[in-house]
């Protein structure tokens, strides 16, 4: 691709342009970049999942999105945008993967339980019942690739969450896990890309759905499958309200403008780049007084729970110690699993609270 | 002979929904409605802190995400004993961002989920293909209306950014917490809002409206089509004062049963499980109900229990809502009872989304830019609560019960478990399966009829089966 370099499409994506939506950025070279041979197809399917990720990509700055999804690829479903219903639309589904290099999108938890009946999604030409795990596990097998978008296909998000205060629940009521768990499960060797987040920034799912279309190879990922360019740092470590917190100046209220740590905030084990990245173009949980809850993490909702209570309180497997010691365990946790060209800008990040 | 007719799944929606129809000489004699996600909300909240609902109770549906974060703090205020100690800048910021929500999410349904059944889309993937079916709007008209459909994006984000502008993010806002908002007033808030709104409102009064009527004209017959039950419930909405549930709403609470209205007594709701697979005998109560599952249960049909009003069937939404409030508006529009009808439900949505842009204008210059919207709370050993508020799609309600400061019992009945219940106790048919009938269906093959009643309730099926449990027979049956 001529246009641009990966190399400079990592810098891009990571890049601090806080206010300028990534779409919209991405936009000329993903046509620029678009085969002569059509746009490739992409199907979009939903398992135990609330619309939130859709939702939230459509929140994207427009009229990138539409013209991304619309000349750039060519989105062949989607449960809440196609015109079909019923048969015509599973239709459309099995005529897609039968002719191959389509990339899928999954959101949505994995229910394994009962059988995968838990969540069906329609029926065959003879009227049989087609579970949501039949289905991808059909279509993720014959997919060049598959995003996982959300906290729920990444990791099983809320669906998977222990119940009942049972701690050994795992996996919720209906046997809940992210995609790439049930593939390892299936045998199933289609790269998967997670894109977490409850719901996931839509900057997040277009760059990394984006690299792919460009450079026909995964982005950079951590040992959770997650891009770096987006996941490589801890919110904690970047915060706009990190000076408060090394002054030891924390928020008793929801509307003072300090360190939010005795409120709940679970910054400390975030990998989040919303420091630098406008929700909705405007605000992020910080800014709004929301202490983060961590919904990037693979253990999201059960390590973030209680959200309202101050972090040594919170279940975090093996780790018992002050806020800012935990932040650095899992700080460097999470920078292990780093590829290595990123390591010198994640430990810059953390000990220098700035961006490169 | 009747003919079986299965869609499945039905799209357009949020959530995952099949219907099955029973039609004899062209029309519907029969309905029934299955959802097909279940997910176990109720039982992954037990044990928590009270507090992680607001949040959690979020991701029931990521379409109306802020009207259950808005019922589980209504409880929680409920609850903790804050209902009369709101700020007024609270209150305000809740309703601002309940209102922002509702426009994004009553301009998605028309344009993005239900004008594909009136509509000829162009030629685009995943736009088509659609059933085959009478698309009567004249050529210029459906032009117009698919360049609307593209600019509904970009209005519908708008209403997300001015609700970000409070709540942080759209979904999973921040803005909404037991005893206010977190949310900061200042005038640069209050002005950017404004802006933003504007263009919103300005949409909705110069687009959204003429095309909804421009569906109607163009469809008169579906103004008699999907009458339904013609029973309704709302639990109003928008607080004006601290008096909680039962206080000065912008939309009053009320009951409408057998052509008379009435006052709302949430004491009356119950949920009946004869025709669910549920174990008979489960008190009715929210406070109290806690289900056994039966999935082989002989009498079962569906996953959804059977909410019932003093054992009436109601509808709930827009139409509940505005019908109850006596539009005068969707009077005029829909003389008599045309208003229930699918044309009833489109035009008293886009009403209300008029309505509420119109008042958001005023409520944004009731703000005091510096004053307090919150107030502490603290969480008590033992309390129940009650959090009852009209969503976008109707009556939602949550009921909280905390033991030893930890969530025992927690039971969220939604609009669209009222609209696609199941056959109650008595053996009455849910208002979507009562609206199915009647239906005329040209062409089995191509069920369009079908799917335009479904989604004039605007269904909600994340929200509706966030109940139910274990394994549900596979159903060997079909036809076309």
């Amino acid at each position: 691709m001529k246009g641009l370099s990966r190399r400079d499409f990592l810098k891009l994506c990571a890049g601090s342009a806080a206010a300028v939506s990534l779409s919209e950025l991405l936009l000329p070279h993903l046509l620029e970049a678009a085969p002569a041979s059509g746009n490739p197809p992409a199907l979009w399917i939903q398992g135990a999942s609330c619309t939130g990720c859709s939702v939230s990509l459509l929140d994207s700055e427009q009229p990138a999105i539409a013209t991304i999804l619309t000349d750039v690829i060519s989105l062949k479903f989607h449960p809440n945008i196609s015109g079909a219903s019923g048969y015509l639309a599973t239709k459309v589904i099995n005529d897609t993967a039968a002719a191959g290099g389509f990339y899928l999108v999954v959101e949505g938890s994995v229910p394994t339980g009962a059988n995968g009946m838990y969540c069906t999604v329609g029926e065959t030409e003879n009227g049989q019942t087609i579970t949501f795990v039949d289905r991808l596990a059909d279509l993720g097998s014959k997919a060049a690739a598959v995003l996982a978008v959300g906290t729920c296909a990444s990791f099983g998000g809320i669906p998977a969450a222990t119940y009942g205060g049972n701690p050994t629940t795992h996996g919720g009521p209906t046997g809940c896990m992210g995609v790439l768990e049930f593939f390892k499960q299936k045998g199933i060797t289609t790269p998967v890309i997670n894109v977490p987040g409850c719901p996931p920034h839509p900057d997040w799912m277009v760059g990394s759905l984006a690299h792919v279309l460009l450079y026909k190879t995964l982005p950079p990922m951590d040992q959770y499958h997650r891009p770096t360019m987006f996941y490589g740092r801890i919110l904690h470590d970047n915060c706009q309200r990190r000076q408060y917190f090394d002054n030891s100046q924390f928020a008793k209220m929801f509307s003072e403008p300090y360190c939010l740590l005795e409120l709940g905030c679970k910054g400390p084990f975030a990998a989040c780049d919303s420091y630098k990245r406008q929700w909705n173009g405007v605000s992020s949980c910080i800014l709004a007084n929301g202490p983060c809850y961590a919904c990037t993490d693979m253990n999201f909702p059960d390590g973030s729970s209680p959200i309202y209570q101050r972090y040594p309180d919170v279940k975090l497997p093996d780790i018992d110690a002050s806020a800012d010691a935990v932040g650095v365990t899992l700080g460097a946790a999470v920078v292990l699993g780093m590829a290595a060209h990123l390591v010198g800008n994640a430990v810059n990040g953390r000990l220098g609270h700035k961006e490169e | 002979m009747a003919t079986k007719v299965v869609v499945d799944p039905i799209t357009r929606i949020e959530g995952h929904l099949s219907i099955e129809c029973d039609v004899d000489g062209g029309k519907v004699i029969d309905a029934r409605t299955t959802g097909t996600l279940f997910r176990g909300w109720e039982l992954i909240l037990q044990g928590h802190d009270p507090r992680d609902a607001q949040d959690y109770v979020q991701r029931i549906c990521s379409v109306c995400p802020v009207t259950h974060g808005a019922a589980a703090a209504f409880a929680l205020d409920d609850a903790f004993g804050l209902t009369g100690q709101i700020p007024e800048n609270g209150r305000i910021v809740r309703n601002l961002i309940l209102g922002a929500n509702l426009l994004h999410s009553h301009i998605l349904h028309f344009y993005h989920l239900a004008a594909l059944d009136y509509v000829t889309a162009p030629n685009l993937p995943p736009l088509v293909p659609q059933y085959a079916g009478d698309y009567r709007l004249p050529a210029a008209v459906n032009a117009a209306a698919v360049q609307h459909y593209l600019q509904a994006l970009e209005i519908r984000k708008l209403a997300h950014t001015m609700l970000a502008v409070w709540g942080g993010r759209i979904p999973g806002q921040r803005g909404i917490v037991p005893g206010g908002s977190p949310a900061n007033v200042d005038t640069e808030k209050i002005v950017q809002s404004k802006f933003l709104l504007a263009q919103v409102t300005d949409f909705i009064d110069n687009v959204y409206i003429p095309d909804v009527l421009a569906v109607a004209g163009a469809y008169k017959d579906w103004a008699a089509i999907g009458v339904g039950c013609k029973n309704l419930m709302t639990y109003g909405g928008f607080p004006m004062d601290n008096n909680g549930w039962n206080g000065k709403r912008f939309y009053s609470n009320g009951v409408y049963i057998n052509g008379q209205a009435g006052a709302l007594d949430p004491t009356q709701i119950g949920e009946d499980v004869q025709y669910s697979w549920y174990k008979d005998g489960i008190p009715k109560g929210p406070y109290q109900s806690v289900i056994t599952p039966e999935p082989y249960k002989a009498a079962g049909y569906t996953w959804l229990k059977s909410p019932r009003y003093d054992g009436n069937v109601v509808e709930v939404g827009p139409l509940a809502k505005l019908w109850i409030n006596n539009n005068a508006t969707l009077k005029s529009i829909l003389p008599g009872e045309a208003a229930f009808s699918v044309i009833g439900r489109h035009a008293a949505r886009a009403v209300d989304c008029s309505n509420v842009a119109h008042a958001m204008a005023d409520w944004l210059m009731q703000l005091t830019p510096g004053g307090p919207t919150c107030v502490p709370n603290e969480v008590p050993q033992h309390a129940e609560g009650m959090g009852i508020n009209d969503a976008e799609r109707g009556a939602l309600g949550h009921w909280i019960v905390i033991d030893n400061w930890k969530i025992q019992i927690y039971n969220a009945i939604v609009p669209t478990t009222w609209n696609a219940s199941p056959r109650d106790d008595n053996g009455q048919p849910g208002p979507m399966e009562q609206a199915l009938v009647g239906t005329p269906v040209a062409d089995v093959n191509n069920p369009i009829e079908l799917v335009r009643v479904v989604r004039s309730f605007d269904p909600c099926l994340a929200c509706a089966i966030h109940l139910i449990t274990p394994d549900r027979k596979v159903r060997k049956f079909r036809v076309y």
